[in-house]
């Protein structure tokens, strides 16, 4: 209750802060949310769905908050080297939640009518276009965090992409988090596909100073009939950070989308994803692949709907856990009654690599229609003894073995990501997780201490 | 070049050998049969450095040094090699990745440079020839998918390319057809010389028409019973191995 009422006068006192430039509707869907946070608190820990992970007391932490952007002025790219930089992308910097520009307008509309950048900008340029999806998918009623974040979050990243429309460069999303305090950041994306339109976005988490920091994240994103996204995400936030994401995907008629995430570092990580494949012969593949160690706890909570006919889903979600972290992974396939000759498959393989690491693994289906072909499974293991005497009998060393028995393992993932450059950065970043050679620092300039 | 010497192994609390004795020289081939559950391939895997196998008595002595010290990786690089009668699959690990690996951690182990890029592809092309083996297998997982005379063949090609001073070779032709067979034996008579052993353990004489070899042991509960030339595996095809265990029983 302590915390609830935290974020209630934190809210409250800084109200007219917070929704300072905000349009009527924004600001409404502010006080609705904040109405549905009050009304259902904190998920406790008995409740099924935040079983493995409580994060009231992670927001009950001393943790300051900016309702303005920070006038930091930095150049991302001196102090900031891309983890994927054979990828040619438009990148656009998130620094604490705040659409970073440096220098350069907040948000850019190309001719063939693209809009991409800052969501409070778009916000304020485009209300009507923003009204639109803003909070349309992502509901507050009962997700305590998409509520928390709708009624705190400020800016994003905003993309729009018209009807027709081949979107060739990536767009790169970086989420920097910079501060000198333990520090909390809400922030928002919103990425919509207009019919036959195709776009890939990948989204990279960092910090960049050893300050305990909380993301509570949502970004939602609308594929339109025959539309085509890629949406990526990497997560590699030091060890002393709390991630919690969520990610609301709703697909028309025959859109494809593919979703990933990849957790390299992270304290406590939390991602929550929900795909409602709303159209008929909608195609959806979710792929998961998390690498934990030390005391790291990574929970992957995945809802993906087939509401009507035709559509197919493919999920597969991987972990790789050692010394004593722990994981979690919850995916529920709904089938609805209407949603005849769907194919879903989902899958959960897990490798712990010390006595102490522990995952708990629940593949849910819940079918409701006749005619579908839906399968699902969960696997907990080591690695496997034969193969890793059949390599040693080779002349391999034992720890390569293993590291190449882990590399097949994740690779089983990673060869499913759609964008070749990404898919060879996103081994090359894995193997050196596995060996430990991935340490968040790799890409900052900054050398600050651990 | 290998000297066991009364040597014991158990699997858990259950003793499978009990006692071999067996010494093989530099470029001679040794046979060893036997009925099922006699311990053929628990021998092989005792060579080899399988850690799941107790040594409770006994020596192995490769080249004067004591094996049972050795690591299995470092067993591979002193030159033993083992075919296995199950070659295991490992998906997502490829061929080529996974031979060039063995091949210069073996390097490393002699203080050479990895192979080049090229040197080893045309290291590969000749000795695929060596067993005959499709060029897209190499472009696999390894052993995944592969039929049982593929797996077979693969073993003989890894042996040609980490080229061992004792090859092991345990069942090698347990499920291979007639020309499967021939291939395989091909290519391990081409890769015998004076310098190298090879150890191959058999259930059939058929094997042994096409290697031939120099000794004949015969293994029964856990133990060498008989010794012997190529004649007395033509001898156990004839009549079975019921007469070498009438023979053993009653001598017990």
């Amino acid at each position: 209750m302590q915390t609830l009422d935290k974020y209630l006068k934190l809210f409250q006192e800084n109200r007219e802060q917070i929704g300072k430039d905000d349009p009527p509707f924004r600001k409404e869907l502010r006080e609705t949310a904040m109405a549905a946070f009050e009304n259902d608190g904190f998920p406790l820990r008995k409740e099924e769905r935040y079983k493995y992970t409580h994060l009231e007391p992670v927001f009950d932490g001393e943790l300051s908050f900016d309702f303005q952007p920070r006038g930091i002025n930095f150049d991302e790219a001196d102090i900031f080297r891309c983890d994927v930089p054979l990828l040619d992308s438009d990148v656009l910097t998130v620094l604490n939640g705040f659409f970073h520009s440096n220098g350069e307008g907040a948000l850019s509309k190309l001719e063939n009518g693209i809009i991409y950048g800052g969501l409070k900008e778009a916000t304020a340029q485009f209300p009507e276009l923003v009204e639109k999806y803003l909070g349309k998918n992502a509901p507050t009623k009962d997700e305590p965090f998409v509520a928390l974040n709708t009624a705190f979050s400020q800016d994003g990243i905003f993309l729009y992409v018209p009807e027709g429309i081949h979107m060739e460069r990536p767009i790169q999303i970086i989420n920097l988090l910079l501060s000198d305090k333990n520090h909390m950041v809400q922030h928002r994306n919103l990425i919509v596909l207009e019919n036959n339109a195709s776009a890939q976005v990948i989204i990279c988490d960092h910090t960049l100073s050893p300050h305990m920091f909380l993301t509570n994240s949502v970004t939602e994103a609308y594929t339109g009939e025959n539309a085509d996204l890629d949406l990526l995400r990497l997560q590699n936030e030091h060890n002393n950070s709390c991630q919690v994401t969520n990610t609301w995907i709703n697909q028309d008629r025959h859109s494809r989308c593919q979703h990933g995430i990849i957790t390299l570092h992270g304290g406590i990580v939390r991602n929550n994803l929900r795909i409602n494949m709303e159209g008929e012969g909608a195609e959806t593949s979710a792929l998961g692949l998390f690498l934990t160690d030390k005391m790291q706890h990574v929970d992957s909570y995945t809802v993906i709907e087939h509401s009507n006919p035709h559509s197919t889903s493919n999920q597969y979600y991987k972990g790789v856990l050692d010394d004593s972290s722990t994981g979690a992974f919850n995916g529920k396939i709904h089938v609805h009654p209407d949603a005849q000759k769907t194919e879903a498959f989902q899958t959960n393989n897990n490798i712990l690599l010390s006595d102490t690491a522990k995952i708990h693994t629940k593949p849910r289906l819940e079918i409701y229609a006749d005619d579908v072909k839906c399968s699902h499974g969960a696997t907990v293991g080591q690695l496997d003894e034969e193969a890793l005497f059949y390599l040693q009998s080779r002349g391999i060393p034992k720890e390569e073995s293993r590291l190449m028995l882990m590399d097949a393992f994740t690779w089983d993932v990673i060869s499913k990501i759609k964008q070749p450059s990404l898919q060879i950065r996103i081994t090359d970043l894995v193997a050196k997780r596995l060996r430990g050679e991935l340490s968040r620092c790799n890409n900052c300039a900054m050398h600050c201490e651990d | 070049m290998l000297e066991i010497k009364d040597l014991k192994v158990s699997i858990e609390d259950k003793e499978i050998l009990k006692g071999i004795n067996l010494s093989v020289k530099a470029g001679e081939v040794h046979a060893i049969m036997g009925p099922n559950g006699s311990g053929k391939s628990t021998l092989a895997s005792a060579l080899a450095g399988r850690d799941y196998f107790n040594i409770t008595h006994g020596k192995i002595l490769y080249e004067g040094k004591d094996l049972t010290e050795l690591s299995p990786e470092d067993r591979a690089r002193e030159g033993i090699f083992l075919g296995f009668q199950y070659p295991v699959e490992i998906p997502g690990v490829s061929m080529v990745n996974f031979l060039r690996t063995a091949i210069n951690s073996m390097r490393k182990y002699r203080e050479q440079d990895p192979l080049p890029a090229g040197d080893f592809l045309k290291l590969m092309r000749e000795k695929k020839k060596v067993v005959e083996i499709d060029s897209d297998l190499t472009n696999r997982s390894v052993n995944e998918g592969f039929s049982g005379g593929e797996k077979k063949k693969n073993e003989i090609f890894q042996m040609a390319l980490l080229e061992p001073r004792l090859a092991i070779l345990d069942e090698t032709d347990s499920g291979l057809d007639i020309d499967a067979l021939r291939i395989v034996s091909n290519g391990v008579n081409k890769l015998r010389s004076p310098e190298n052993a090879t150890i191959v353990i058999t259930h059939y004489q058929r094997l042994l028409d096409y290697i031939v070899p120099d000794v004949v042991h015969v293994l029964y509960k856990g133990r060498i019973v008989k010794s012997g030339d190529k004649s007395l595996a033509r001898e156990l095809e004839e009549h079975g191995y019921d007469w070498i265990k009438q023979e053993v029983n009653a001598n017990a």
